[in-house]
This record gives structure tokens, sequence and C-alpha cells, in this order.
């Protein structure tokens, strides 16, 4: 999606990423979307961004161009509104695809937003993906709501260790913006 | 709850402890009064939708631990967060259905005494009006018809997307909330994109697409002639409000429209004071319209 018109080098296809792809929860139809392009005719982003587009996401995948998809930022554009879910003909689920395409390319590149580094370090601190500042928790009570509950920060430290989320964290790179 | 009071576990989530008590204060006014008891988690941790994108099986643990919780205390949950409901209930869902899964989770649960044994539902605070207490108690709670108020509702997305996963109401024209709304007296206009995205999950990485979309949505909003936005999503309501100032600086115009939640619009119908329902945390300020539904109270002046 980077450039526009680049061509494809038979060196950079993998043509077993479709079934990697396919291994994940909600993914599993890539290989069925036929390009019809309802995805993108229907995407809010796709309204407004120059480069994000469902359809040749679907289509780099299926080509098997995983460097190139991996590596494009504008995977992180995708809001999860899920209407390409609802709309697509052949059920390809695309906003899971690119939530596989997200946890992979975390995996494999190391790299991801800066904000969501932010929220799951907030998360093993607190419990909660923002640090609630102190004020605030007081002023519950001057606004007559019950105290906040309790978090268990160890216990969400486990889950991201055990799940290799912590090591992730403590070895990947980050970047800000996107388009 | 049969013969009781309808009883849950409210779960807050972050955004809404983090800086939208105006719902939460609003929603505790009229859920007491519609009779609902609201339970507070004994304790709770992210829903685990922020932490999808970078690692789901995360988000799974996180928000299955949740749902643990909630069956330790036998109750269902609440949620007031699009995005909430949508975690909660997917794993929920998913947990039940699918017993490879759940064992296959409930590996990482043992590490903390826990175990998904698939035993509540969890449902989002418009469910819970419009299939537990139902539209005849809420139409008979209204003391002050808003009459004359037209206002637009925003559903959000996770409480009607994906259909095969929510079910409860019709994605391409939902329903549920625009029919609470008019109980209230007020009319719920109908627009343009009424089911689409406010665009907040994406603004860490961009923010010029989301202000594109809730742009377009709020200009929709105003050729529909609606004096408010409702909404039942700290997420979106977020978008609408607290960022529609850098919205009209962006793109170097007035928008002015008011956005409530919609247990602050019920709450007025059902004759609380909006100082009771938090008006005063809102960014917009209310319009001459909305104005003389909140006359008695001063410090709402534009
Ligand atoms: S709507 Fe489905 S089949 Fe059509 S292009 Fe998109 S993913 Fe492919
Ligand atoms: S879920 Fe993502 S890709 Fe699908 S329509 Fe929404 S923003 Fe576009």
């Amino acid at each position: 999606m980077e450039q526009p018109a680049q061509t494809v080098k038979a060196g950079e296809i993998n043509s077993k990423f479709k079934y990697e792809i396919s291994k994940f929860r909600g993914a599993e139809k890539i290989t069925l979307c036929f390009q019809c392009g309802t995805c993108t005719a229907d995407c809010p982003v796709s309204r407004f961004s120059e480069f994000y587009r469902p359809k040749k996401i679907a289509r780099m995948i299926q080509l098997g161009l995983k460097d190139r998809i991996l590596s494009d930022k504008h995977i992180w554009l995708c809001t999860t509104c899920y209407t390409c879910v609802d709309h697509c003909p052949q059920d390809v689920e695309i906003a899971n695809v690119i939530r596989a395409l997200r946890n992979i390319s975390v995996r494999h590149l190391k790299s991801l937003p800066l904000v969501y580094k932010e929220l799951a370090e907030n998360l093993m601190k607190t419990g909660f993906v923002y640090v609630i500042p102190e004020t605030r928790i007081k002023k519950r009570e001057e606004l007559g709501l019950p105290p906040l509950p309790k978090t268990s920060p160890e216990e969400i430290t486990k889950i991201f260790e055990l799940t290799g989320l912590l090591s992730l964290l403590g070895t990947s790179q980050t970047f800000e913006r996107v388009e | 709850m049969v013969g009781g009071k309808p009883k849950y576990l409210i779960f807050l989530g972050c955004v809404i402890p983090y800086r939208l008590s105006s719902y939460e204060i609003s929603a505790r006014k009229v859920l007491s009064a519609l009779g609902v008891e609201l339970v507070e988690m004994p304790e709770y941790n992210c829903c685990g939708f922020p932490i999808d994108p970078i690692n789901h099986d995360t988000a799974i643990v996180l928000a299955a631990r949740n749902i643990c919780i909630a069956e330790m205390e036998g109750m269902n949950l609440l949620t007031l967060c699009n995005g909430c409901f949508g975690s909660l209930h997917k794993v929920n869902k998913m947990l039940k259905e699918d017993k490879e899964e759940r064992e296959r989770v409930n590996e990482y649960l043992k590490n903390f005494d826990m175990e998904f044994k698939g035993s509540i539902e969890v449902k989002h605070l418009v469910h819970v009006l419009a299939e537990d207490i139902g539209f005849e108690k809420i139409k008979n709670s209204i003391k002050k018809p808003l009459s004359t108020l037209r206002v637009a509702q925003h559903p959000g997305c996770h409480i009607i997307r994906p259909r095969k996963l929510v079910g409860k109401d019709d994605p391409e024209n939902p329903r549920l909330l625009k029919d609470l709304i008019n109980l209230t007296g007020a009319k719920c206009v109908d627009y343009r994109g009424e089911n689409e995205c406010c665009g907040n999950p994406i603004i860490g990485v961009n923010e010029k697409i989301p202000f594109q979309m809730a742009k377009e949505k709020l200009d929709h909003i105003i050729s529909a002639k609606a004096e408010a936005l409702i909404t039942v999503c700290p997420f979106c309501h977020i978008m609408f409000d607290l960022n529609q100032p850098r919205i009209e600086k962006l793109f170097n115009v007035k928008i002015g429209i008011p956005v409530l939640h919609y247990t602050q619009l019920l709450g007025l119908a059902m004759g609380f004071l909006p100082q009771e329902l938090a008006f005063d945390e809102l960014r917009v300020k209310p319009t001459i319209y909305l104005k003389k539904f909140l006359d008695y109270n001063p410090t709402l002046e534009v």
C-alpha cells in the first residue's frame, strides 16, 4: 500500500503466508476473498485515508507479499468498526484479518505504535490502560461515587508474561504516527 | 432476578473512571430510579479491547479474568462502554461455545485459581434498558417529557456489529437506542450514516482521519436539524464532545452540537436536575434548544 504501482518481484512472494494468516481466529476465510471491493467501498477509514484499502490488504496476503504488508504501518489505521465483517459476501472478516496482521507484525518486526506500548505499560502498573490520577479517585468521593474497585497489577503482569507480551514490550521499537 | 430487583455487577472499564464521571453519575441515578441494583466488582482489570491489536491472547485472558470474577459473584455484568461490551461479550460467547478454546484459556486462568465456567451474561446498558427493564417501565418513569427537543443517536459500533456476534439490533438500521430516546419525549431524527464509527480507536496513531470521520457525522447531524447528539459509549462521547473544539479548529468551522450521554437525556426526562446528572462536565455547552430543559441551572449559561 505504501507507494502506488509497485511491481511484485518473484523473490518477495511467500505463498504460505495466507495459510499462516488463516490460522488466526476470525481470519480463517482469507483465501476466499474474490476482490469484489465491498470492504473498501464501505470502510469509513478508506473514505478519508489516501492509502488504507482493506481489499488491497486481502490481495497482498493472498499473493504472499508478507514482508511488505507486515511492515506497512497503514495496517494500524483500522478502527475495528466491523462494517467490512458484516458486508463481505465471502464472510472474510477482514477486521479480524487485520488484527492477525498486527499481532504477527508486532511479533516478527518487534515494532508497534507507541500508544499501544503506553497503554500496555499503564495496564501492568495499574490494572487500567490509563493512570487514573489520585485527584480523580478522591473526587469520586466528593461526587458521591463508590470507591473504585481494586486491581491486581501483579496478576496482569503475570498474564503479560504467560501470553508472551511482556518480553515483546521489552524488546520492541515504537513509532508514533501513521500517514 | 425472578421476583426481586434486577441486579448486576457494574463494569466501569478504564475510560469512565479516568475522565467521564458524568456518564457514571447519570447512569447510576437513572438505573437506581428504575429499580436496578448495581453491585460493585470486588476487583477488575481492563476489558482487553485496547490490547487486542498487539496480542490477541493477552486480550482474551484479560477479558476472561473479569468474567471469572463475575461468575464467582454469581451476577451478570453490565457495561456502560461499547468497547468493554464488545470485548467481554465476544470472549464470553467464544468460551461458552468453543470447548477447546475454553480449555486452553483455563490453563492460563489456573495461575490465578480461576476457571471459566460459562455461567453469566455480559450486557450493555442499552440491552439492560431495552430487554430487562423494558420500554413500558421506562415510559412510566418519565415525568418531564422533552417534547420539542430534536436529537440524533450515535449507537457506536460494538453494540451493533459484527451482526453475528451481537445480534440484538439491526446494524444497518439500528433501532434500540432510537426507541429508547423516543421514550423521553424527544424526537430522534434520522440522518445519514447513523450506524457509522466515531473514529476514536485510531486517534493514537492518526488524528486527521478520525476527526474527518467525526466531522462528517456532525455535518449530517446538523443537516438533519438535530439539536443534540446522544451517545452510549465513553469513547464515542469523548470523540464528539471533548474533541469537538479541536475538530472545529482543524476545519475552521463552528459546530456547537451538545453531546449527551443517553442516561443524562433520560435522567432529565425523569425529572432529575441537570446538576444531579453532571451536565456541568460537558465540554460543549447546551444550546438554546436544550437550555429550556435546563433553565433552572445558572451554571450552564453559555
Ligand atoms: S468484501 Fe470480502 S470478498 Fe470483497 S474484497 Fe473485501 S474481503 Fe474480499
Ligand atoms: S473494521 Fe477496519 S477495515 Fe473494516 S470497515 Fe471498519 S475501519 Fe475499515
